[in-house]
């Protein structure tokens, strides 16, 4: 089996066993959210991982997402799960006009740049309080499915459905993205992170492969933000907030950021923890701040692949 | 039937005129060096032609079109690519993924393709590792072709380049100092893997600091000193030339 399929197997398997378990049904509402970030995570080892470009603004498109969920149905009339869609196109579209001028230059301008326009969309949804109703928050449509599924014959709780129907999403964002990885996208995207002198030399456009990755990964957060929101059914501007930008590259690092495996590894551990144990939520940033420096003093490539490198040398 | 032809470029660096008023030109199958003393500009002159510097003066014409100062992808998709005499390979990446890496021109097609794993996607990633695995085998890398290349030697990164460079199909290949640090048994190798080449119909540029490999392989060679082209010739003339002989053992020793 090839290392793709067997990443893929193996998510689906956890997905589908974990739940037996379960202490109590609070948890299949933990997976769900698990699920949600391991997905934006997984962009960001798209972005970050193989084209080696920074973000940390990438909240602002699951703020996005989000909004879009909780705007389009009222003010539109949008199913739902068209504005999942709607909210996908917006960031993938931003993506695009602030990446395009910005990935033409040499260097980490990225970062920067994103910072800026994650402060932007966060500021907006605090501010325009007319239509977002500002720090408060606003409440998200039903997105129906579970209804549909009950008329169907599959009676499921409210906090299974979500449990596998972001697991569902997070296996086809997996298989997405590894898919990627061994095509010759993505072995550019590599490269260029390799020697980006070297990859312009083979022909490939640099820039453009380096905006692709990032309006893929925007996607993939505004769709992380756009699940949380139905779930929740209800939706404030922290998802947009720096914190969450910056979680989910702790996640990607603490994982491993050039491993989707890793990034769903990272995105489970600091997902669990504040659930776990409670007074970590009083120390988030502390923490989060901490497993960032101890990982890349101790475990550069991120848990999981160094892990992995451990087996395989071990049975050479 | 000139393939490639450099007319008058030059550059400076904060007023010191690095390369100055050079002019050659490369025909198919030919093998051109450019020598010269540590210093003279030969690598910022492989760094013009191939885009990665700006000229200050000059024109660089591939098969007829003006590409002077065109942007690397853009030479690459007209048939010119390079090495580096500093190795440019993706550590990271397998030897096989860095040869495959060469095909991107070839392979790369949608990234929506790529993402769906489209059969279309999957056909061309196939020929591209097809292609590589032959490639690898020409270059006598085969076996290596599942390792990280950064565990590789020296010797074999040079190879690796080359390799990389050969799966773009290229008319013109600059290779800068392709035998540097290599051994005698590896020199030899990549002697016959650069004739090879040629014989094929390719256009080649090379830099190269071992004498007995350039004058052993080169139809042509272009002798660079301060800057300033002062000799140019088959292997034979220029290594008679006074001009040469003072620029590498120093006017004195040549005057007397």
């Amino acid at each position: 089996m090839t290392p793709k399929n067997a990443t893929l197997l193996a998510l689906a398997i956890l997905i589908a066993l974990s739940p037996i378990f379960f202490p109590s049904s609070f948890y299949y509402r933990v997976g769900a959210l698990i699920f949600v970030n391991a997905l934006a995570v997984t962009g960001i080892v798209i972005l970050t991982g193989w084209a080696g470009q920074i973000s940390l603004g990438h909240a602002g498109f699951a703020g996005i997402g989000a909004y879009a969920c909780a705007l389009a149905p009222v003010h539109l009339g949008l199913h739902p799960a068209l504005a999942v869609l709607l909210g996908a196109l917006i960031s993938a579209v931003l993506a695009w006009l602030v990446g395009r001028p910005i990935l033409r230059l040499k260097g980490y301008y990225l970062a920067v740049a994103s910072l800026g326009m994650g402060i932007l969309i966060s500021m907006v949804l605090n501010n325009e309080r007319d239509l977002t109703r500002g720090p408060d928050g606003i409440d998200v449509p039903e997105l129906g499915l579970r209804a549909l599924l009950k008329d169907a014959g599959l009676d499921l709780s409210n906090g299974q459905f979500w449990y596998f129907f972001c697991g569902i999403v997070l296996i086809l964002g997996a298989w997405l993205a590894l898919n990627l990885r061994d095509s010759a996208t993505g072995r550019a995207l590599r490269a260029l992170h390799g020697s980006e002198v070297a990859a312009k030399t083979v022909g490939m456009d640099v820039a453009r492969l380096k905006l692709q990755a990032f309006v893929i990964s925007a996607v993939y957060a505004s769709i992380s933000g756009s699940l949380l929101a139905l779930q929740n059914k209800f939706i404030t501007p922290d998802v947009a907030g720096f914190m969450h930008s910056v979680e989910m590259v702790t996640m990607a690092v603490l994982g491993g950021v050039g491993s989707v495996a890793g990034a769903i590894f990272g995105a489970a551990v600091l997902t669990l923890l504040p659930q776990v144990l409670t007074v970590f939520a009083e120390y988030e940033q502390l923490v989060l701040g901490l497993v960032m420096v101890l990982v890349m003093i101790f475990l550069r490539e991120g848990v999981v692949p160094s892990i992995l490198r451990k087996i395989r040398g071990r049975g050479e | 039937m000139t393939l490639l032809s450099i007319e008058g470029l030059g550059i400076s660096f904060g007023g010191l005129k690095a390369v100055n008023d050079v002019s050659f030109s490369v025909k198919p199958g030919e093998i051109v060096s450019v020598i010269g003393p540590n210093g003279a500009g030969k690598t910022t002159l492989f760094n013009m032609i191939s885009g990665v510097y700006q000229p200050g003066s000059g024109k660089v014409i591939l098969n007829g079109e003006d590409v002077t100062a065109m942007s690397p992808h853009l030479l690459a998709r007209r048939g010119m690519c390079r090495t580096f005499q500093n190795l440019q390979v993706f550590q990271s990446m397998t030897v096989l993924e860095n040869t495959i890496a060469g095909y991107h021109l070839q392979e790369s097609g949608h990234v929506l393709s790529d993402l769906l794993n489209l059969p279309a996607s999957r056909r061309r990633a196939r020929e591209a590792e097809a292609g590589a695995r032959e490639l690898l085998k020409r270059v006598g890398l085969e076996r290596a072709a599942e390792r990280e290349a950064g565990s590789l030697s020296y010797g074999s990164l040079k190879r690796l380049e080359i390799a990389r460079a050969m799966a773009l199909k290229p008319k013109v290949l600059l290779l800068d100092e392709p035998a540097a640090g290599c051994n005698a048994v590896e020199t030899e190798e990549i002697d016959h893997l650069i004739a090879e080449i040629a014989a094929s119909g390719v256009a080649i540029l090379l830099v190269e600091h071992d004498m007995k490999m350039v004058m052993r392989i080169s139809n042509h060679i272009v002798v660079l000193d301060h800057g300033e082209k002062i000799a140019e010739g088959d292997p034979a003339s220029v290594s008679q030339n006074p001009a040469v002989i003072a620029a590498y053992l120093g006017a004195e020793n040549a005057a007397g």
